[in-house]
């Protein structure tokens, strides 16, 4: 009896608290007590993170990597390294607390700058800090599994203009770009100031913040570097497709802790997140290989891969929104549409995407995004979607990412250049920028 | 003396070094090259990029012989390396003027 009696006052005490986070939760990261934080939530944001670190390196790395000719493959895996260990330091100077501190409808606040107030006191207060946007876990898993979202998607990019652009104007771009276009559209998007995340755009991991964000970007940067000497004319076939299908798993396990790390917690929305993943990835690498095998004679092992990531991108907005049967759909569509893109699109639009960062992150992204507004669950999600507002999301990210990307490129390009010579070009970029190369 | 140089399928070699050794032949020499004759190449499409393969990977193996190892040896190469199907290869055989032994300095026949 008393058992149960007190089994039902510390459900009515969960139940107010839960009220009252709705009421009046914390609107901007703040300390609370070390009791107040889940070991289990926190046990698995931790593994999440070093999840998505691996989708960068070596997943993307890798995946990028074996499919430029054997000249680029170097500069092509420092690329994303560099990448990768930039964006860290911007995301402590200033990256993390402009996406996710409050701030204006547009960008967050400073008062996260250089980390500052994210801590840890063991002794003898035993507070910690913690984001209004996870409450049951630290400020710093928070803001390291972020960090980790922040560094792939610039990374992503680098997949257009594959080959041919300067490793020192990658730099500038890449951190230009992470700070006047990633932090912007994840603060928009993610942060409960900004106004799409008013509006109602559902982003579950990324579909609009990272993917159609580095698609629109690879395309703008694919156009403003011009196509690859001799693209058309020379044979520029993967050099290693062993690469490649390692690169697509290791994106494909790394993607667990992408979707089902975005409930920020281990829980069943986790649970379904991590679930949908794996359908709409099957489905999509399925329905790509057979677009290609029906339209073009034969099912190739960099079809199947290109529809593996394809399907990924496609169900990232929709993860936490959408039950499996949904998500087989999704990935089908998102097999067969971005086969389409990165097969016919390219050639008819005649840009060189080299590596196909708009056909499969861009269209995947926005295909997805739109989608999670059709096949949105109350059940699941306990909120509305709906295609409109998705449109909307995607329309301000596409218009936004294309403009800003594209004025950085012409800045870059009309003060240090964006090219490497011709010279250097045939010569390959591992020679001629890195001084390294592989027999 | 001739010299023989046939060109024929990669995955053959191991067939034709068996072939040659069963009818005596003491040393071959391997090289991986690449050509074409009447196979052609063959097309290579990635993600929509259609490449021409003009020059198809083949194996290039040189045997000295004694005259009158000659016809045994030609019969085993095309024997053994023979599918039956376009890109089978060829055998060219050439004059020989010399050889040298260079451990011994033997010449010609007790050099081969």
């Amino acid at each position: 009896m008393t058992n149960k009696l007190s089994g039902w006052t510390f459900f009515g005490a969960l139940t107010l608290s839960v009220q009252c986070a709705w009421a009046d939760g914390p609107t901007e990261p703040f300390l609370t007590g070390v009791d107040k934080i889940s070991s289990g939530d926190t046990a698995w944001m931790l593994t999440s993170t070093a999840l998505v670190l691996m989708m960068s390196i070596p997943g993307l790395a890798l995946f990028y990597g074996g499919m430029v000719r054997k000249k680029n493959v170097l500069a092509t895996l420092m690329q994303t390294f560099a990448i990768t260990c930039m964006v860290t330091l911007l995301w402590w100077a200033i990256g993390y607390s402009w996406a996710f501190t409050p701030g204006s409808a547009f960008l967050g606040g400073t008062g996260r700058a250089f980390f500052n107030g994210m801590t840890f006191i063991h002794d003898p207060a035993n507070q910690l800090s913690v984001s209004h946007l996870a409450l049951t876990i630290p400020e710093t898993v928070y803001a390291m599994f972020q960090l980790t979202f922040a560094a792939i998607t610039p990374a992503l990019i680098a997949g257009a203009f594959a080959d041919r652009m300067k490793f020192s104007a990658m730099l500038v771009f890449m951190a230009a770009w992470s700070l006047l276009v990633y932090c912007p559209i994840a603060h928009m998007v993610w942060e409960p100031t900004g106004w799409l995340s008013k509006a109602g755009v559902l982003d579950y991991a990324g579909g609009t913040v990272v993917h159609i964000n580095a698609g629109i970007a690879g395309l703008a940067s694919c156009l403003m570097l011009g196509k690859r000497l001799g693209y058309g004319r020379e044979k520029m076939a993967p050099h290693n497709l062993t690469l490649t299908l390692i690169g697509a798993s290791l994106l494909w396990v790394g993607w667990f802790g992408f979707n089902a790390g975005s409930a920020g917690a281990a829980d069943g929305r986790a649970g379904m997140a991590m679930l949908v993943t794996q359908m709409a990835t099957a489905a999509a690498a399925l329905g790509w290989m057979s677009a290609e095998w029906i339209s073009r004679g034969k099912p190739s092992v960099l079809g199947i891969a290109s529809g593996a990531v394809a399907g990924l991108v496609a169900i990232t907005p929709a993860s936490g929104f959408v039950g499996p049967t949904p998500a087989v759909i999704i990935g089908l569509i998102a097999g067969v549409v971005c086969f389409v893109a990165a097969t016919s699109l390219k050639h008819v639009m005649g840009y060189d995407d080299s590596l196909d960062a708009f056909g499969v992150h861009g269209i995947g992204g926005i295909l997805g995004a739109l989608l999670t507004g059709v096949f949105v669950s109350k059940e699941i999600s306990g909120v509305d979607g709906s295609f409109l507002v998705q449109l909307k999301g995607v329309a301000v990210t596409v218009i936004y990412g294309f403009a800003a990307s594209f004025l950085i490129l012409f800045l870059i390009d009309k003060t240090m250049g964006l090219r490497v010579s011709e010279e250097q070009e045939r010569e390959g970029l591992d020679i001629s920028l890195h001084g390294e190369s592989i027999e | 003396m001739k010299l023989i140089t046939a060109i024929i399928k990669p995955f053959k070699l191991d067939d034709v070094r068996q072939a040659v050794s069963e009818v005596g032949v003491q040393g071959v020499t391997v090289t991986e090259v690449r050509g074409f004759g009447r196979q052609r190449g063959h097309t290579e499409i990635y993600r929509g990029a259609e490449y021409i393969v003009e020059f198809v990977p083949k194996t290039k193996i040189e045997i000295a012989v004694d005259d009158a190892l000659l016809e045994q040896v030609i019969e085993a190469i095309a024997k053994s390396a023979q599918t039956g199907k376009v890109g089978d290869g060829k055998i060219f055989v050439f004059d020989l003027e010399q050889v040298v032994r260079i451990r011994t300095g033997e010449r010609d026949a007790s050099a081969i």
